[in-house]
This record gives C-alpha cells, structure tokens and sequence, in this order.
C-alpha cells in the first residue's frame, strides 16, 4: 500500500468512530436502545485507538501498554464501586482528566511538532495549529481547574458556599484578556517569550488560574449548571485538539460533545430560572440565599403522624411521588420503592414527578431511582405530569423543597418567581416528609406549608417512610 | 499536507478547498448533528448521557498516543504517557459506569 492509501485509509476509520460515536449519543433517546448505543461507543473507541496504534511512527508500544492498564484499571473499579448519589462528583472528576489530558497533548505536540506533521519546511508550527493548541490548551486548562473545584465543592472536601473575592470580575475580565492577548500574539510569531517562558506556557498556566477563579464563586444549588458547562468545555478543547492532530474523530466527538454540555446548561439554567451568564459570572446563588430570611415565620402548620400519611395515602386513587435530593442524601429510596410497592398491591396509582433539578446534575434522579428497581415508565419529568396533581389524590413530596414552591408562579418578589415548579398544591391532599421547617436551597419560605390541603411529616426521610411502610 | 505531489502546482491543484476548511466544514456540520441527537436524549437519560459524552470525549487518548509514539524518551513522550494514563481513566471509567447505570434501567414487570 501507498503512503496515501494509508493515510486515507486511517482516515475514513476516523469517520467510522465519529460516526458510532453519533449513534452512541442517539442510543440514548430511550432506555431500551440505550445499552446498545454504549455498545457503539465503545466499538468506536477501539477503532480509533487501533487506527492510531497502527499508525507507522508508533514504534514504541512498551510504555503505552502500562498506561492504559493503569488507567483503564482505575477507571474500571472506581466506576463499579462509586455510590450513586456521588455520580455528580465523578463526572466533575472525569471532566478534569479529559481537560488535563488536552493540556498534556497541546503541550506535547508543541514541544515536538514534527511527530504530528504540523511543521513547515523550516521546522516551525503552522499559525493555524499554533492558534488550534494555544485555544484547545487553554479550555483544556479551564476546564481542568474548573472541574477540580467542582469536584471539590460536590464531594464535600470544599464548602459549597461561594466564595467571593474583592474585583473577582475585574481580575477574571483582565485574565481573558491576557490569554486572548498571547493567543494572538503566539499565533503571529512562533518564540515569543516572557520571562524565559514561552508563550504557550503562560497561556496554559493563566487558563489554570481563570478557571480555578471562574468556579470559586458559584454557589452549591448551581452546581448542575457548572457541571454541564465544564462538560462542554471538555468537548471544545477536544475539539481544538482535533484540529491541531486533524484528526476527524477528535473533531467530531468535540464538537458532539461540546453542543451536548451546551444543550444540558441551557436545559438546567431554565429549570432554575437563572440566566446562563448570571451562572457564569458567579456568586448570584449565593446572595439570593441570603434574601427571604428576614422574618420569623410563626404561622401554624398542620402537622401528622406515619398513620395518618398510612391512612391517607392507602385510601386514595392515586399518588404522585415527588423526590428531591433530600430524599437521596436520607439514602430512603429503597424504603420508598417498598412502599409504593404496598400501595400498588392495595390498587393505588403511583407514578413519580421529577423536577429536571431535584438531583444534583441533570438526570441524576432518574438514575437514583432506576437504582432502586424504580420502573423508568412509572417516572415522569415536569411538563409530562404538571396537570395531572389537580386529578391525583395526594402529593408525597419527600426530600424536595424549592421545586413546590407554588410562589415561584405567583410572587413576584420571590428570589425563585419565574422558576417552573410542580403543581403539587392542586392535588387533594399534599403530604410533606421534611426534616424542620428551615428554608431549601434558595432560601425561601415555601408557601406550600401553610396550605389548607398540606400535612406536614416532620422525621428524617428514611424513618417516615420505613414507618409509613409498617403502618399499612 | 506532506503529500503535496508536484502536481500541487497546477492551477487545478492551487484552487482546492484547504484542509482547515474541510475541518471546519466538518466541525460546524457535527455541532448541528450533535444539537438535534442531543435534543432527542431523553431526559431520564440526562446523567448517562454526560457519563458517556466523558467516555468519547477521551478519543483524545489518539493525540496522547501519537506522543507517546517515538522510540526515544521525550518531556513529549512523558506527557503523552501521562495523558494516555489520564484518557485510558476516563474512557474505561466513562463506558463502565454508563454500562452499569443503564442497566438499571427496568420496564413495569
């Protein structure tokens, strides 16, 4: 064969593993498709890493072999052993490696340019490459640092309070400049140098500290919002590595993946009814926390026992149950899945309401409950059960808080109005397992509990509900 | 590029697309594929779906081979192990995980 043939042939398996990597994404339009769409990604993994193996300037397999056995090692017992409710964490974890690894390649390929054919006869990098590595170092970069606040703050090891400095945004707005600045200027001229370090360096080590600073100041409760973003950037800088190596698979999947995170931000900023860029720019989480506490609040609620939540719910047509992360954190959806089961034998409808938020990252409830043998056709999201509540029974919200909140329709003043909740109000009864009467996340006061048609369940989530379970 | 034939010189040859636009015309074309396939997820899946997008986003793991490709040892070909160790994480983490979350996905009985 031909050099050319060769180089056409890597190619056009490139465009394979793109393509499986598509249909991958596709496979997840339903559960039932879902395992085989898996199945095509990883099918499209493997040609690409033997495509490239194969690749003649690949003389050395030795050290390659280790890595992947390491890594891969790693990769595979913390994925069988991670907990489900800390998957938020690991896919901040994971993000973090991609961006590193981007960084790794951009600053290999710039370090020895002629072993990924992007020099000219003189030896120089093409400006075109230079502008493709500078930019896909620096998101890679970003989203590094980014993404280990992220973790940090999700597993606990941070608080997730936002912690703002004095002229963040003057700092951050002077750093973007700055790398934008030695972006140019290295993709103009090749050697350019301050304080003895290259510019490519000082690029990388500015987008280490932006996205360290970018991610500081946002608060807990948006943290399904940093979590798509930063899954986003991960794409971009693939993608800008993509074109350095161009390689068509590596451009593909950055860009698949970079509109996916894209696609996921949007979808959870509107869930909470924040704006993308009030996200971005930080801290607005956590001043909206602190409005709203001002008075005490000393209206009688109603109150009842595990037997009466028993009674109520045993005698009714149909319930919707309604999980927020209170409800994972209290680890009582398998007592939850027990006692749907007792209410299904006694021929109550049951079906489950999620609000895109009442998990830590888009999607995490559903997992929780598939976890907890929960079947996926029983869970609905918001706007496919928001008008059912007015013909349901009774609402059996547990763990939820913010996403009930029937103010966010009709106060204007309320730090979450506009934000789209469940409807909850309007079933007959609403029946509301929590822990004390302190406020959610966002700090306010939940209308809901001075309702006419609402009991309160005052005990932590697992206990009402292993209770409940005896009293029927 | 490092193909260029003396033919490369002919008017014919000089007036071809370069390969950056080809790249880019890809580039642009995928992000509209990615924005419909994305938009069709269903929202249950949401979570495997980043766990996945992690997964494939690490066929950057071919840079890092390509680096980490040379007989001799290099600061580049360090790197590259490094970040081969780093992909190979999230490419065997990523797939096994969204394996065992999508398994869990039942249908009523």
């Amino acid at each position: 064969m031909t050099v050319q043939n060769i180089t056409d042939l890597t190619a056009l398996a490139y465009l394979v593993a793109g393509v499986l990597f598509i249909m991958a994404l596709r496979g997840l339009s339903s559960p039932e498709t879902s395992l085989k769409g898996n199945m095509y990604g990883m099918i499209g993994m493997v040609i690409a890493v033997v495509t490239t193996l194969a690749n003649p300037e690949i003389v050395s397999y030795e050290w390659i072999a280790i890595a992947v056995v390491i890594g891969g090692a790693i990769g595979i017992l913390t994925a069988l052993r991670i907990p489900m409710t800390s998957m938020p964490q690991l896919v901040a974890a994971f993000h973090s490696l991609v961006g590193m690894a981007a960084v790794l390649v951009a600053a290999a390929a710039f370090l020895e340019p002629g072993g990924f054919g992007i020099t000219d006869a003189m030896g120089k990098i093409f400006a075109a490459s230079r502008v493709e590595m500078s930019l896909g170092a620096a998101i890679g970069a970003i989203t590094f640092s980014g993404s280990v606040i992220a973790f940090a703050k999700l597993n606990g090891n941070m608080s997730g309070a936002p912690i703002m400095l004095p002229g963040r945004h003057l700092i951050n707005a002077a750093l973007g400049v700055a790398i934008i600045g030695m972006i140019f200027a290295f993709a103009l001229n090749d050697g350019l140098a301050i304080a003895g370090f290259d510019l490519m360096w000082w690029i990388i080590g500015l987008s280490f500290i932006i996205g360290f600073l970018i991610i500081i100041p946002i608060g807990g409760a948006d943290m399904p919002v940093v979590v798509s973003m930063l899954n986003s950037y991960s794409g971009w800088a693939a993608a800008g590595i993509g074109f350095t190596l161009q390689n068509n698979a590596l451009i593909v999947t950055g860009a698949l993946v970079g509109s996916s995170g894209a696609i996921l931000s949007y979808i959870m900023c509107k869930a909470m009814n924040r704006s993308f860029i009030s996200v971005i720019l930080g801290g607005f989480g956590g001043e909206d926390a602190v409005a709203g506490n001002g008075e005490v609040e000393t209206r009688p609620v109603k109150q009842g026992s595990a037997e009466d939540a028993a009674f109520i719910m045993k005698n009714a047509g149909s319930v919707i149950i309604v999980p927020g992360y209170g409800m994972a954190v209290a680890q009582a959806q398998h007592a939850l899945r027990e006692m749907v089961d007792v209410l299904k034998e006694e021929g109550v409808k049951v079906s489950y309401a999620i609000h895109p938020v009442a998990g830590r990252m888009p999607g995490h409830m559903n997992v929780l409950l598939a976890e907890a043998n929960v079947p996926y056709d029983e869970v609905f999201e918001l706007e496919d059960i928001n008008n059912e509540f007015s013909q349901t029974d009774v609402a059996f919200v547990i763990g939820a808080n913010d996403v009930t909140n029937p103010a966010a329709k009709t106060d204007k003043t309320s730090p979450i109005y506009g934000m789209p909740v469940l409807d909850v109000e309007k079933a007959g009864t609403v029946l509301f397992v929590k822990r004390g009467m302190a406020s959610g996340y966002a700090g306010v006061q939940n209308e809901l509990f001075f309702r006419d048609n609402t009991m309160m369940l005052f005990s932590d989530a697992k206990k009402m509900v292993d209770n409940i379970v005896k009293a029927l | 590029m490092d193909m260029t034939s003396p033919v490369a010189e002919t008017a014919l040859q000089a007036a071809s697309v370069s390969p950056f636009l080809s790249q880019l015309s890809l580039f642009v074309l995928a992000i509209f594929v990615g924005y419909y396939v994305v938009w069709s997820v269903t929202p249950a899946l949401h979570t495997p779906l980043m766990a996945v997008t992690n997964a494939i986003s690490s066929v950057i793991i071919v840079g890092a081979l390509v680096a980490a490709g040379p007989a001799d040892m290099s600061i580049a070909k360090i790197l590259g192990i490094i970040a081969i160790g780093l992909a190979a994480v999230n490419i065997f983490g990523g797939f096994a995980v969204t394996q065992r979350m999508l398994a869990m996905y039942k249908k009523k009985k």
